[in-house]
Order: C-alpha cells, then sequence, then structure tokens
C-alpha cells in the first residue's frame, strides 16, 4: 500500500502546515472583526421576527420596499411592537420572550403596485418563536405588472442568462485551472467568491473609511481591494496548505477531503462574523434600466457584462500570448512534460493559485451586486461553477468559460419550463446528464477521465 | 455552572439519538468509501430518502392514495409501508440516479454529482410548488404517532438516570437494536466473497476487473446498501424530531458523517460506531458548556452570542476534517494497513 504517502513526519513541513493555516485563518477572522458582529442583531434581545420584504421585477431582480409597516401581536391579540421596514426591506420586532405570535402587513403602507399574493394570509398567524432564534416571515408579493409588454421573454432570459453565465466563467476559471495544474478538486473555491464579496461590502458599507476621501467607500474601490485580499489568501492557501500538502506526497483524495474541511470551516466563520442575513452594496439596489426593445437591462447589469467580458478577454489572451499565460496551458495540460521542458511548476502554480483566487474575488463583487451578499453565496455558486467547468472540461480554461456562459443561459431558460425557484435545479440536472452522455465535457479530451 | 448538565449532554452525545442517526449513515458511508472506495459527499440525500419516504407515505401521498383508491389503509398500515419505502424503495432509486452517470468515472466525480443530487432534492422538496407533497420548507409532522404508540415506557417519567424521556428511550433502545443488527450484517457482508471483491475494488479496480468482476455492479450494489444505512438513520432522525424538515439535510450534514467516519477509521467495523460517538460527546458537550459560558458571561456577548454558539460545531466539524485529513487519514484508532484516505 501507498499509505506511507500521508503519515505525519516531524519535518517543518507539517509544522508550515499548521502556522500557516493558523495565521491565514485568524487573519479572516480579524478580517470581519466586530465590524460585521455589531451588525448582527437589532438589540438585545434574544428572540424577535422580522423579515425582508421584496419583490421580483420582470427581470427577476429584487425590489426591496421600505416604509411598509408591520404589526406583532402575541398570542392574546395584544401588540408586542411594530416596525417600518428600511431602504433594504428588513424589519425586525425584538419579542418579550419564546412563544406563538402573529404578524400583520399594514396593507394601506404598501408602495403603489405591488399587492399581497395571499391576502387571506394576513395578518400571519400561528407564528412559533422558540428560544434564541430569530424567525423571519415571509410575505409574497404579487407581480408588478410589466412595465413594458414589448420584452420578448427569451431574448430577456437569454440576456439575463449570459450575465449569469459570464459571472460564473470569471469565478470557476480558477477551479478549473488550479484542477488542471494540481488535479485538486478545489471546494473551498466558493468561499473566495464570498469573501470577495464581503471585502468589498466592508468597505463600501461597514466601514466607512473616508479619511482619503469619498471614493474610499466607493464600490471601485472595494473591488479593488477584494481583488487584493483575494489574491493574497490565494497565495497564502497555496504557501501555507497546499504545497506542504503537495511535498509530502498527499493522495488527491486527502486533499479533496481538506478543502471540504476548508469550505465548511470558512463558510461558518464568515456566518459567525457576518451572520445570516443578506447585506447590498450602496448604490446598487435596483437602478435605472435601458429598453433594447425585444429586452430591458439594468444599467449595472449591463456594466457588469461590459466589464466581465473585457476581464475574460484579457485573461484569454494573456493565457495565449504571454510566457506565464503558455506555461500554465503547458503545465494543465501535461505536468510532466511542462516540467521536463524547464517550466517551474511550482511557480506557475503559486500564479494559477493568485490569479484564480484574485478572479474569484472579482466575481463575487459582480455576483454581490447582482443578487446579495450573503454568508453561503459562494458556496451556492460553487455547484453551479462545477456544472459549468464539467461542462466545458474539468482542467481546460476556455471550457470552462464556455461551459459556465452554457450554464448561466440555461438556468435562466430553464425558467421558461421551471418554476423560478428551481431554476438551479436545472442546471445541476443538466450536470449529471453531462456526464452520462459526454464525461469529458465539451473540449475536454476523453483520456482525461480514465 | 451547571455541571451536571455538561455530564449530562456528554454522555446523551456517547448513545443517544444523534449518536444513532450519525453511526447508522457512517455505516453507509464506510461501506461506500471505507470499502469500495467511493467519494460519496450526498449522505444527506439518502437520510433525506429515509426521512421523507416514511413521513410523505403517512402525511401527504397515503391519505392521497387512501382517496383516490378506495384502498382504505389504516395509519399503522401505511408506517409500515413507509418504512419500506424509507429504508428500500427511495435510497435504490437515488442511488440508481447518482450511480449510473458517475459509477464509471473517476472518483472526484463522483462527490460532484451526490454533492448536486442533494442539493437538487433539498431544492425541490422546499418549493412551494411541492408543497402538497413534502410540506415545502416547514416540512412534514404527524408520521411518527404509531412508532410511538408502541412504546411500552410512560411518557411521563424519565429513564435511564434520568437521561431521556420515555418515548426518547424506546427510540434510543430500538436505534440501538438497529446499530447491532447493522453492525453485524456490515460485519459478515465484508467477511463474506462479496465484501473481499469489494476491498479488491478499492485497492485496485483494474486488477479486479481483470478477474472478471463487474466492478460497476459491484460499485453500484455497494451504492445502494449504504444508502440504505443512511435511509435508517435518516427515518430514526425525523422519527425522534417528529418532523421531516428539507433544512435538516443540507450538505454540511454529509461532512459531519464523513467526519465521524474518519475519525473512527474508515475500513473498520466499529470505526463508525467510535466515530460517531466521540464526534457527538465532543460536539454536545462543547456545544453546552459553550452556551454555560455565555450565560454566566464569561464569554462576553459581543465576543460570542446564544445564535453564534450552534455555528461553532460547525467550524470543529470543518477543522477536524482538515486536520484528520492531513494528518491522521486512518482515523484516530485506525489501522494504515487497512485503510487511509489513499489515492485510488
Amino acid at each position: 500500500m501507498r499509505s506511507s504517502n500521508l503519515t505525519p513526519t516531524v519535518q517543518p513541513a507539517w509544522l508550515r502546515f499548521v502556522l500557516g493555516a493558523v495565521v491565514a485563518l485568524l487573519g479572516l477572522v480579524a478580517l470581519g472583526g466586530p465590524a460585521f458582529a455589531q451588525e448582527d442583531e437589532g438589540g438585545g434581545a434574544t428572540e424577535s421576527i422580522g423579515g425582508t420584504l421584496q419583490t421580483k421585477d420582470e427581470e427577476g431582480e429584487k425590489i426591496l420596499l421600505e416604509g411598509v409597516t408591520f404589526i406583532v401581536r402575541d398570542a392574546d391579540g395584544s401588540e408586542v411592537g411594530t416596525a417600518v421596514s428600511d431602504v433594504e426591506g428588513v424589519w425586525r420586532v425584538d419579542l418579550p420572550g419564546p412563544g406563538v405570535y402573529s404578524v400583520e402587513l399594514v396593507e394601506a403602507t404598501l408602495p403603489e403596485g405591488n399587492a399581497l399574493r395571499n391576502p387571506d394570509k394576513n395578518p400571519l398567524e400561528g407564528i412559533e418563536v422558540q428560544t434564541n432564534t430569530n424567525k423571519n416571515t415571509l410575505f409574497p408579493l404579487g407581480e408588478r405588472e410589466a412595465s413594458d409588454n414589448n420584452t420578448n421573454r427569451v431574448a430577456q432570459l437569454t440576456v439575463d442568462g449570459l450575465k449569469l453565465g459570464l459571472i460564473i466563467a470569471i469565478c470557476a476559471i480558477g477551479l478549473s485551472l488550479i484542477y488542471g495544474t494540481t488535479g485538486l478538486t478545489n471546494f473551498a473555491h466558493g468561499e473566495m467568491v464570498t469573501i470577495g464579496a464581503m471585502v468589498a461590502y466592508l468597505f463600501n458599507v461597514t466601514w466607512h473609511l473616508d479619511w482619503l476621501g469619498d471614493w474610499m467607500t466607493s464600490l471601485a474601490f472595494g473591488a479593488v481591494m477584494a481583488v487584493l485580499v483575494t489574491g493574497v489568501l490565494g497565495y497564502a492557501f497555496n504557501e501555507g496548505v497546499w504545497k506542504p500538502l503537495r511535498k509530502r506526497g498527499a493522495s488527491l483524495i486527502a486533499a479533496l477531503v481538506v478543502s471540504i474541511g476548508f469550505s465548511i470551516f470558512v463558510r461558518y466563520i464568515l456566518l459567525y462574523q457576518f451572520g445570516g442575513r443578506a447585506g447590498f452594496y450602496r448604490d446598487f439596489r435596483i437602478g435605472e434600466s435601458i429598453d433594447f426593445g425585444i429586452f430591458t437591462i439594468l444599467k449595472k447589469d449591463l456594466f457588469i457584462m461590459v466589464f466581465v467580458t473585457l476581464i475574460l478577454l484579457g485573461v484569454g489572451l494573456a493565457l495565449q500570448k504571454t510566457r506565464a499565460g503558455k506555461a500554465m496551458r503547458a503545465v494543465a495540460d501535461n505536468r510532466d512534460l511542462a516540467e521536463s521542458s524547464g517550466i517551474d511548476v511550482e511557480k506557475v502554480i503559486r500564479l494559477v493559485w493568485i490569479i484564480g483566487s484574485a478572479l474569484a474575488g472579482l466575481g463575487g463583487v459582480m455576483f454581490g451586486m447582482t443578487e446579495n451578499i450573503n454568508w453561503e453565496m459562494g458556496f451556492r455558486l460553487l455547484l453551479l461553477m462545477f456544472a459549468g467547468v464539467t461542462l466545458g472540461g474539468l482542467g481546460t480554461a476556455y471550457g470552462a468559460l464556455l461551459g459556465s456562459i452554457i450554464a448561466g443561459l440555461f438556468i435562466q431558460l430553464s425558467t421558461l419550463i421551471l418554476p423560478g425557484d428551481m431554476k438551479n435545479v436545472g442546471a445541476l440536472v443538466a450536470l449529471i446528464l453531462i456526464l452520462l452522455i459526454r464525461p469529458q465535457g465539451l473540449l475536454g479530451r476523453a483520456e482525461r477521465i480514465g | 455552572m451547571d455541571y451536571q448538565a455538561i455530564i449530562e449532554s456528554l454522555f446523551r452525545g456517547l448513545i443517544g439519538e444523534r449518536f444513532i442517526v450519525f453511526a447508522l449513515a457512517a455505516i453507509g458511508l464506510n461501506l461506500h468509501f471505507g470499502y469500495t472506495g467511493l467519494l460519496n459527499f450526498g449522505q444527506a440525500v439518502f437520510m433525506a430518502a429515509g426521512a421523507y419516504g416514511l413521513a410523505m407515505m403517512v402525511a401527504t401521498i397515503g391519505p392521497r392514495l387512501n382517496e383516490n383508491t378506495g384502498l382504505n389503509m389504516s395509519e399503522t398500515t401505511l408506517f409500515w409501508v413507509g418504512v419500506f419505502m424509507a429504508v428500500v424503495v427511495f435510497p435504490v432509486v437515488f442511488a440508481l440516479i447518482m450511480g449510473i452517470p458517475t459509477l464509471r468515472l473517476r472518483a472526484d466525480y463522483l462527490a460532484i454529482v451526490t454533492i448536486a443530487v442533494a442539493e437538487i432534492f433539498r431544492i425541490v422538496a422546499r418549493s412551494p410548488r411541492f408543497d402538497w407533497l413534502t410540506g415545502s420548507s416547514d416540512g412534514l409532522t404527524g408520521f411518527s404517532g404509531t412508532f410511538y404508540d408502541m412504546s411500552p415506557f410512560s411518557t411521563t417519567e424519565r429513564y435511564f438516570f434520568n437521561l431521556f424521556t420515555g418515548n426518547q428511550f424506546f427510540l434510543v433502545l430500538v436505534g440501538w437494536a438497529i446499530l447491532a443488527l447493522g453492525t453485524t450484517v456490515c460485519w459478515l457482508l465484508i467477511r463474506s466473497p462479496w465484501g473481499r471483491v469489494l476491498k479488491a475494488i478499492r485497492e485496485d479496480e483494474d486488477a479486479a476487473r481483470s478477474l472478471g468482476k463487474n466492478a460497476y455492479s459491484y460499485k453500484m450494489q455497494a451504492l445502494i446498501l449504504g444508502g440504505m444505512f443512511g435511509a435508517v438513520g435518516g427515518m430514526i432522525r425525523a422519527v425522534g424530531f417528529s418532523v421531516a424538515q428539507p433544512d435538516n439535510f443540507i450538505t454540511d450534514v454529509t461532512f459531519f458523517v464523513w467526519v465521524a467516519l474518519i475519525l473512527g477509521g474508515a475500513g473498520k467495523v466499529f470505526g463508525p460506531l467510535v466515530g460517531a460517538a466521540l464526534l457527538y460527546a465532543v460536539l454536545d458537550s462543547s456545544d453546552t458548556i459553550l452556551r454555560q459560558l455565555v450565560e454566566n458571561e464569561y464569554i462576553p456577548s459581543s465576543f460570542m452570542s446564544g445564535t453564534q454558539v450552534g455555528q461553532v460545531r460547525f467550524m470543529i466539524v470543518g477543522l477536524g476534517l482538515v486536520l484528520l485529513a492531513a494528518f491522521r487519514p486512518q482515523g484516530i484508532f485506525g489501522n494504515k494497513e487497512e485503510m487511509a484516505l489513499d489515492d485510488r
């Protein structure tokens, strides 16, 4: 048996492993710091009822409703408290203790054009609140009248799918390249996406650092910092964890389990710091839209699509033309051959980790702009990334691009048939079907699968 | 500090419901990973299959069948049909869905697809569209009455050093009986020629194939059988909490099973039992200790609140997974010769 591969031996490598991991993770804890924790819970009460009042417009974009009044009553019908939803649609009423409560939405305060989908479920009765829980309630609102009847649903969904696909692609390139160069199926890649989105959120919303001018709170600066932080984290992660593991000859399965462990560890540190709620960037909540006749697009979404396309083109060019890019493709293609032709494989892997993580962080900011920022956004996106990367061919850079865009289109267009809350199911089913029909992916080679 | 509560939580962790649930799921995963080398990261979906197989049969599908076919099955009949659905039909269906596309492929594809199937099931079960079938995000209740009606214990007294109520004690006794049976079955299977083929596939699939063994078929059988163990665990969990909820079966649940298995040692008959007992003794007692520290303000509430205590156990599991896989892949008591997280 080759099990001796993983025997812990007393050598600096494992010390470095532990130290690297501890430093990287302490850094993570320090990153959020009390800044997140303060926002975590509203008052001192440990039980509360609340929710986020939102509706969706035709593009599936969230609209958060401000200024709607909620009344919470206890089991006897006496009023416990009222709350008004804030600019993010969030409202919360602290409760005197666990028990059964009812919530009424004051319909007269709803903005024009909105109505409850189930008016008979207002007030919402019999909400059981247990000790130490912040119960969330949901008041589904009816669809708004379509603002423009000219929009063609297929065209609209295609544009939305393209946007989602581009975001998946920018996040997934790193996943695919890391797999290609090291053979590691990195389940912790989704957390880079979340960290990127949260770093930008810290600068944009939480910290309000303006001692060098207003630009420090702009999302652009936040995005730059997100790229820097995730890039550095990628470097630290590789140096502190994966390089020592590779040196010790740890098996790929052990490495996969380690990455899963990191994924869950980091995810719950983020939940600990950020809380279970959703955050939104300033100035990017709804925005204006542009009408193209058969489809409309929000200005911020158009920006995201153009920006991500440019970045992806840049990455493609760099892979094609630069020395480092060629080396990356060579190592991904055949590691031994690349090494024997004089390429410093460790250097290439380091570069892949830095660039892949930074791109994932940037993708996280883009994803946070289109949806919301929460502790498990990256983990949810991870499965879609796997779908895209597998579709395109695991380990290939261009395959990841193509596959991700197809996956994005597929997810959005599947809402023509599936209900909206199940659209991700479509992509995951597609992933399974691809493995049945063409397991090596569109651009992969059959021999990779073995 | 309430030391009695801490000691009680320690013992409940060692022998209680959660230990039974996760030990059963880990026995299944041991068949998958420990003996056959299948990288199943969707054990949660098998557990969900067990929970929903029973709950849907008793609470939603059964009554509809009665209405539409005039079969008029009593609740007791529905319960036993539900148990059959939970333990046999659902796990087989899920194992086929997972196995057919991936068992011919390399191990990491199975890891991705199993996670994907677990998520698909959870999203579908949560969807309001299927509220009539799965109860959407609130889940299903009212299916465990038949089980507790069989309990010979009084509901008002406490049993076993005051650890359990009558119903809990009944569940734990039944759970232990199933666990003993399951472990014996597993031990006999592994000693059989069938089990030796599984180990051969784990060690070298090509060699097993060249000796004329249909590796694909054996892997599928292992996936189904291990899934059934997971389903029994999930069913006990649902009966224990009297609710089957989609968010009780998130992907992280699978990782708990993995930690239990690797902790006890994959590829050993008693590994899952030891691992699950240790894991829950550590998790439950540390949870109680932390809660007490927070309540008595030994830990300032600005650093950790009551809700945050619940998140610490996930961090422990994550970190445990990292450290075990990196430094002690054979588990705490494991034997490296038998099984380590080795490349196959």
